[in-house]
């Protein structure tokens, strides 16, 4: 399984379901929920940082955080 | 009169809204033990009836993870507090997100209405919503508003009009039944929505850094179901043309975040700020210096000699102008501020500087904090408290004060215009100037430095993550940005400038009062000078001299003279440097009035040349040179003396333990820097 922060800018996917709660409430609540249409908009110098939209909310998040989220194509 | 919240997420226009409904109609407070700003002002619905309208901080959740949020569901859940009606206001990009904060709102049973704001860009970004039907189907009262083009007021007016008159609630989301369908054990809990914000939500400032582990399973459950709900309702009443809309944002996004361009674009627009804080204030700042000026003395000579005319002429009004003389640099700082924020811009200063903010133990969220507390740390640390990572907005916190703020102008300005030649190089680049800059760019390395240092320094176990949301980009609307610093100035003159103004009346009475030896002083020259011949001035200039020294202040400033002679000072200076442990900008003044009081002829001199005339009793030679000068100069750098900015932080974190902290190392470096510069110059 993949993770959010090992897609390209540009490339879509869709958020997994969660699995454990380490997972912020706040980014769920901010729209980031399981089945959703996530993709990286752009990545800051040193990749870190991420810009991203998921279902039509404009968020940043930094890598630690998008490594914790799984997606699939 | 009827109660009215605003409620909604960030950035939707809830404070356009209010401003709108209510005008200069305002006032804004604090709400009991946090520092967010609470802003209240009175609405006419119709010729009958009033309202009084709250706008409260942004939320996305009603499960709070900061105090800004924690404000708003104590205040919708307080009995006490509980709003008639609550607005929810949303904004149709983001309405999805947007109604799933309805949703929680809406099963606390309270009436409702949903305010679909910048209808305006319905069009503009292909969003067909069916009002009717969501109506319908949340089952409340939907309007639609724009608080650019000004319309939907008076509809909105009208509905909550009705709404005050039947009370209706509206049916509960089934999010709350089928989670204790899923979570049995929870049925209690779950029986109304209030009580299981209550379980969930301990208001304690302690539980709010770490969340609720306990019932975080439920809380992420519940959000999906609500969000499950929201999608179910919006497929039917919700059309999207998703060919328009996000080209203006990407073509934006695209140079102001570029790798390079973007970051010059930023620093570009700092240094313009910077610029137009002190060259544009230059000249209202000299007008205000002046006419202040002009009045003490119309007052002194106008008034009768006394009591009265003494504490006005020498204590209140140059007190007040030492402080109205701020005003064109916060007014010109939160011009620039406010645009940046309405414009959407804010939040990509935030995310191109996250990563290296990082390295020294903050986030990209303290960018803000640190350009604002180039005019007064004061609002700059209320403003660290969107930062969600407890360690990184301590660190924001105890540095901001080493950035300059713009009370230390006036006195780096006084000191660099007495000891630094006017030397040009180039022809163009003056070295006062050169110095000034200096100053600054040592203030900021500083804090910078000390960043690095505590974020080696401090612990935490505290895991948080960083989300925060890019908005669109806007036009901004200049009654905001009105309103914004008609507040801020407010806010400093009424705050700041209390304890400016009545330490500027307590030093006055110490300089003019000092118990026995004071009030015989002329008999005590009297009897010096009995047989001799002396010129009536000599003998005017000893009594004054004496009265000073002998005056409660002068015993102060004798009694700490040891301390200070090591960095060049004289127990002058050394009074100045007291009383400006209150705020720096009081040090010229005290200065003035030490000096004014000091010496019968000088009244009306201005502070420079009293200053300049200063001489050094050991030598002989004028007091301000150069190695003095420096060496108070880098005192002001890194000093800690400023009683509001202590007591905000003792505010913000909740123990005395960090302001102490501040005011000990920071005074303690500013002392050693200060001795060491005394001696190299
Ligand atoms: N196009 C458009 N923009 C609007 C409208 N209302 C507000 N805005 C803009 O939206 C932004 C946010 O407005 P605010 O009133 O500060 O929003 P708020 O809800 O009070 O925000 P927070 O206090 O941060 O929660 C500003 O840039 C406004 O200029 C509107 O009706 N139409
Ligand atoms: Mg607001």
């Amino acid at each position: 399984m993949r993770t959010l922060e090992t897609l390209n800018v540009g490339e879509k996917a869709v958020v997994e379901l969660y699995t454990d709660n380490s997972l912020p409430l706040k980014l769920i609540e901010m729209g980031c929920t399981p089945g959703s249409m996530i993709e990286i908009i752009k990545k800051a110098s040193f990749n870190d940082p991420l810009y991203i939209c998921v279902d039509n909310n404009y968020l940043a998040i930094r890598k630690d955080l998008a490594s914790k989220i799984s997606v699939s194509d | 009169m009827i109660n009215i919240a605003l409620v909604g997420n960030p950035n939707t226009g809830k404070t356009s809204i209010f401003n709108i409904l209510t005008g200069l109609n305002q006032k804004v407070g604090n709400y009991p033990g946090v520092t967010v700003n609470k802003k209240e002002g009175v609405c006419v619905l119709s010729n009958s009836i009033k309202a009084n309208i709250i706008d409260l901080p942004g939320t996305y959740s009603l499960l709070p993870k900061s105090k800004d949020e924690s404000v708003v569901i104590e205040y919708l859940t307080d009995d006490n507090s509980k709003p008639d009606i609550t607005l929810v206001v949303v904004e149709p990009v983001n309405i999805k997100r947007n109604l799933f904060l309805f949703s929680q709102i809406k099963d606390l049973k309270t009436p409702v209405v949903l305010v679909v704001n910048m209808s305006d860009r319905l069009l503009k970004e292909g969003i067909y919503i069916d009002k009717e039907t969501l109506s319908e189907q949340l089952d409340c009262s939907i309007v639609f508003t724009s608080s650019v083009k000004n319309t939907g007021f008076d509809d909105l007016k009208k509905t909550i009009i009705d709404l005050s008159e039947n009370k209706k609630t509206c049916i509960s989301t089934p999010v709350l039944s089928r989670l204790s369908e899923k979570y049995p054990e929870l049925k209690k809990e779950l029986s109304t929505y209030n009580n299981w914000i209550e379980k969930t939500n301990k208001f304690s400032p302690r539980n709010l850094e770490e969340e609720d582990e306990e019932h975080k399973g439920v809380q992420i459950k519940e959000t999906i179901y609500r969000y499950q709900h929201i999608s179910e309702l919006l497929k039917i009443s919700l059309k999207k043309d998703s060919s328009k809309g996000t080209g203006f944002r990407a073509r934006l996004d695209k140079i102001l975040l570029h790798n390079v361009f973007g970051y010059l674009v930023f620093f570009a627009i700092t240094a313009l700020m910077f610029q137009a804080v002190f060259s544009w204030s230059g000249y209202p700042m000299d007008l205000i210096d002046s006419g202040f000026a002009d009045l003490s003395s119309w007052v002194a000579s106008t008034l009768s000699q006394g009591i009265l005319n003494d504490l006005l002429s020498e204590g209140l009004i140059p007190g007040i102008g030492g402080v109205v003389i701020f005003l064109p640099q916060i007014i010109v700082l939160f011009l620039f501020i406010s645009i940046l924020e309405e414009t959407g811009y804010m939040s990509r200063v935030v995310f191109l500087m996250d990563k290296i903010m990082r390295k020294f133990g903050m986030s990209g969220k303290s960018v803000i904090p640190l350009i604002s507390g180039t005019a007064c740390a004061i609002p700059a640390i209320m403003a660290t408290r969107n930062i969600e990572n407890w360690k990184e907005r301590l660190i924001t916190i105890l540095i901001t004060p080493f950035t300059t703020c713009s009370a230390r102008l006036p006195v780096y300005a006084i000191l660099i215009s007495l000891v630094i030649p006017e030397k040009t190089f180039f022809g163009f680049i003056g070295l006062q100037g050169l110095v000034l800059t200096g100053l600054y760019l040592l203030g900021f390395l500083s804090a910078i430095f000390s960043g690095y240092i505590l974020n080696k320094i401090i612990k935490t176990k505290e895991k948080s993550y960083f989300v925060i949301e890019m908005p669109s980009y806007k036009m901004p609307i200049f009654k905001n940005v009105f309103i914004t610093i008609l507040e801020k100035s407010k806010a400093f003159v009424f705050g700041a400038g209390k304890i400016i103004v009545s330490l500027s009346i307590v030093l006055w009475f110490l300089a003019s009062h000092g118990g026995d030896d004071f009030d015989n002083v002329e008999t005590t020259v009297n009897k010096e000078i009995i047989g001799k011949s002396f010129s009536e001035e000599y003998i005017a200039n000893k009594v004054s001299e004496l009265k000073l020294k002998n005056s409660y202040i002068g015993k102060m400033g004798n009694f700490i003279e040891p301390a200070v002679r090591p960095l060049g000072y004289d127990w002058k200076i050394g009074i100045a440097l007291i009383t400006s442990f209150a705020a720096r900008e009081v040090f010229v003044g005290t200065l003035a009035t030490i000096y004014s009081v000091g010496d019968a002829d000088m009244e009306g001199d201005t502070i420079k040349n009293r200053m300049t005339k200063e001489i050094r009793v050991a030598t002989g030679k004028p007091l301000f040179d150069l190695p003095t000068g420096m060496s108070l100069l880098i005192f002001y750098v890194f000093a800690m003396q400023c009683i509001g900015t202590l007591a905000i932080v003792k505010k913000e974190t909740k123990s005395w333990k960090w302001p102490i902290l501040q005011l000990v190392s920071m005074t303690g470096i500013a002392y050693i820097s200060a001795y060491i510069t005394y001696i190299i110059f």
